[in-house]
């Protein structure tokens, strides 16, 4: 990751428009979102949602701030990159011929990815990883032609018994 | 007990303490609108010309009591009206609760007749909104509307009820009202700090803005400054917390602030800044503006520390409840030196800009009104330079007497403030300064306000041009007039009588006082238009983005 680059993990209720409040948010204070992700979490209430996001300490200050504001944003944490697992998934569409494909098996065994779809005139490849290895996948992949492609963004959690936790306030309040 | 939804809005109403609403009545509210003329006696809703002076109205109240102000609107474009009036109170952070009627749930997604997502129109401009699409949940929402109003930093709530969940069948069970607590967050190790700042500083200086207000922290403000020993400055939001007339109290500072407040707020080591976010307007340029000083900022919102200026201690929590810890705790000081500067620079030609006594100006118009209204009078503005010469010249004597529009800066918003404020203060005499551009925006409610006989001394300063926009045509796009000569024809002796109320010009200074005394004692709203030169300034003015070393004092 880049230096300024930052991941944010929150806690918000699974309700329509959250997502709008979120990223409505970064727009309209001039904060740009690099990659977002978000799904329900153990708790059928709460959805995750994970941002990453460029700025300095001003930056990456005011956007938590910002964001613990929103009523339906429980909890709001930067994770520090050291102590924190980050994956992200990728699909490849690659449309070319079996014989075209000398070296792309192996770089799938390298990079531990994997064949998802096979044709006669087309492959489709998927990685998970961290986004380092998976830019590094799709790299290599250039030259081949891609014909289309999916990231997910990043998701993100910590390493060790530490979760991301609401204090029982804003868990009572949904 | 099973009630139906409509019912239930009132019934949540009466729960909240609220006895007066503003709004507008339309197709996707009649259900609502049909309770409130059942609970008539509960509750005073009031009809405005346009839904928009409802929404100030609403603000201003809200502003004046300290209460959540309440204001409702039909669907599509009643509910689009309201907009400003709540980007307004969103910007002044005023406890506002705007419920507003939609299409039933079925309909909605369809483009039915007057449809609007209101809810993702104002989604940057509330502090929460809500669509009730679920009659269940109806009551809690309404609860929680009010709760997030008037907690933490106030703020605008927006309920939109689709028709169906105003007819569905709902259980009502009375609730208490969340009380709101006041705290303080900050450990021990910061008010270490700020103490330690403040007990080292030479030259200290209060900075008061909207916070203090809306704290009812006036007592605690200024026994924080008569225990260390400082003059306060003020924001334009945070006028009416500091009696004109307190020794320590120099005014306004930022781009049309007073001489001395931003003098010596320039010569300050320390800066103790209270409810007050550092807006563009009030700071001018921001690293000159903190040069030399150190900062301690004390609001109830995290996200406003750091965010304009850097700040060393931060004090997060409710303003009267860190000022009461800190005057407590903090140790008497005396500084005698800084005191003697301040009072020189008090006394300096520059800080006593006086325009001439023997013509009609903005100054001899409003020391009129200074002279005629009782002490505690709620004074309304308009946006534009009457706005800032009614900062500068009106002698504001208790907290909340002072109703405008500090961020979003509406023209337009003091018609409907001014009713507001008026019904909020027990339908006492309230004073409205405006000008001609102002005042055409939203004089729609000058027929509501003769409905309803409010009291109002509505002063328009005319100056037959959009004076401030002028000004700076003036003063930066050499004298290029475009578009804010006006000449309207508008006779507004004549237009005040065809709403039914009464009109008095004043362009003599002799007809100034009568005039004024006449207003004070009529009954319902009077107009008095004082006719103004058009090339009148607001002075001092530091330029957009300037320092103290900008400014301007003489044009
Ligand atoms: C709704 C709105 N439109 C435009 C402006 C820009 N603006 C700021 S002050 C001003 C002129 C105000 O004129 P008037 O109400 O006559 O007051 P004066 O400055 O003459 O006292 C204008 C146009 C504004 N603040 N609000």
């Amino acid at each position: 990751m880049n230096p300024d680059e930052f991941i944010l993990s929150m806690l918000v209720n699974n309700e329509a428009g959250v997502l709008t409040r979120v990223s409505g948010l970064f727009a309209r204070r001039a904060f740009n979102i690099d990659s977002l992700s978000v799904g329900v979490t153990s708790d059928p209430h709460i959805s995750r949602i994970t941002i990453t996001a460029r700025g300095d300490d001003y930056v990456k200050t005011q956007i938590v701030r910002q964001l613990e504001k929103l009523h339906d944003v429980k909890i709001v944490e930067l994770m520090p990159t050291t102590s924190t697992v980050m994956r992200e998934l990728v699909l490849i569409k690659l449309n070319i011929a079996q014989k075209s494909r000398a070296g792309l098996m192996e770089a799938v065994a390298v990079f531990r990815a994997k064949v998802v779809d096979l044709n006669n005139d087309s492959v489709t490849l998927e990685i998970t990883g961290e986004r380092s290895k998976c830019d590094a996948f799709v790299e290599y992949l250039r030259p081949f032609g891609i014909a289309e492609l999916c990231r997910t963004g990043l998701t993100a959690i910590s390493r060790g018994r530490k979760t991301l936790k609401m204090d029982a306030e804003s868990a009572q309040h949904n | 007990m099973k009630i139906k939804g409509a019912e239930m809005v009132i019934r949540i109403l009466i729960e909240e303490g609220v006895d007066s609403v503003f709004g507008y009545p339309g197709g996707t509210v009649l259900n609502i609108y049909d309770e409130l003329y059942k609970h008539s006696d509960r509750i005073h809703h009031y009809t405005t010309c346009h839904e928009q002076g409802a929404s100030h109205a609403a603000d201003a109240y809200a502003r004046v009591t300290g209460k959540v102000g309440v204001v409702i609107a039909t669907s599509g474009p009643g509910a689009t009206n309201l907009v400003t009036g709540i980007a307004n109170a969103y910007l002044d952070s005023s406890p506002v609760v705007a419920i507003t009627g939609n299409v039933a749930c079925a309909a909605i997604g369809k483009d039915s007749f007057q449809e609007v997502d209101i809810t993702g129109v104002t989604m940057p401009i509330t502090k929460h909104n809500y669509i009730v699409k679920d009659a269940s949940r109806l009551a809690d929402v309404l609860r929680e509307a009010f709760t997030i109003a008037r907690s933490g930093r106030p703020g605008p709530v927006l309920v939109d009820i689709p028709k169906d969940i105003q007819q569905a069948d709902c259980d009502y069970e009375p609730k208490k009202v969340t009380p709101v607590t006041r705290t303080c967050t900050n450990g021990k190790e910061a008010f270490a700090e700020a103490m330690k700042l403040i007990s080292e500083c030479q030259r200290p200086y209060i900075y008061t803005g909207g916070g203090t207000v809306c704290s009812n922290a006036s007592k605690e403000l200024i026994e924080l400054a008569e225990k260390i020993d400082s003059p306060i400055g003020s924001s334009m939001m945070g006028l009416s917390a500091v009696s004109h007339d307190n020794p320590r109290f120099l005014g306004m500072t930022g781009m049309h602030g007073k001489f001395a407040a931003s003098q010596v707020m320039a010569k300050a080591d320390l800066l103790i800044a209270i409810g007050t976010r550092f807006s563009d307007r009030a700071t001018g340029n921001k690293i000159e503006f903190i040069k030399g000083k150190k900062v301690i900022h004390i609001d109830i919102d995290p996200s406003e520390i750091g965010k304009n200026i850097p700040v060393f201690v931060s004090l997060i929590g409710d303003v009267k409840a860190v000022l009461k810890k800190l005057v407590s705790e903090l140790p008497a000081g005396n500084r005698k030196d800084w005191h003697k500067e301040v009072e020189s620079i008090k006394n300096c030609p520059d800080n006593r800009l006086e325009m001439p006594s023997d013509t009609v100006n903005p100054e001899t118009v409003i020391h009129a009104v200074n002279r005629h209204a009782p002490k505690d009078t709620v004074v309304c503005t308009d946006v534009g330079q009457h706005q800032m010469w009614t900062a500068q010249y009106y002698h504001f004597a208790k907290p909340r007497s002072f109703i405008t529009s500090g961020g979003l800066g509406t023209m337009g918003f003091g018609m409907g403030a001014t009713m507001g404020a008026c019904i909020g203060c027990g339908k006492k005499k309230t004073v409205l300064f405006t000008s001609d551009g102002s005042f055409h925006m939203n004089m729609n409610e000058m027929a509501t306000a003769v409905s309803n006989q409010l009291p109002l001394v509505i002063v328009l300063l005319n100056n037959n041009t959009l004076g401030m926009v002028r000004q700076w045509q003036t003063l930066f796009f050499d004298k290029r007039y475009s578009n804010t000569s006006l000449e309207r024809r508008t006779d507004y002796v004549k237009l005040a009588e065809a709403f039914g109320a009464k009109g008095i010009r004043v362009t003599k200074l002799d007809q100034l006082d009568k005039a004024v005394k006449d207003a004070f004692a009529a009954v319902g709203p009077v107009l008095i238009e004082a006719v103004i030169d058009q090339d009148e300034k607001v002075l001092p003015m530091i330029p957009p983005g300037g320092t103290i070393k900008d400014i301007i004092v003489k044009a």
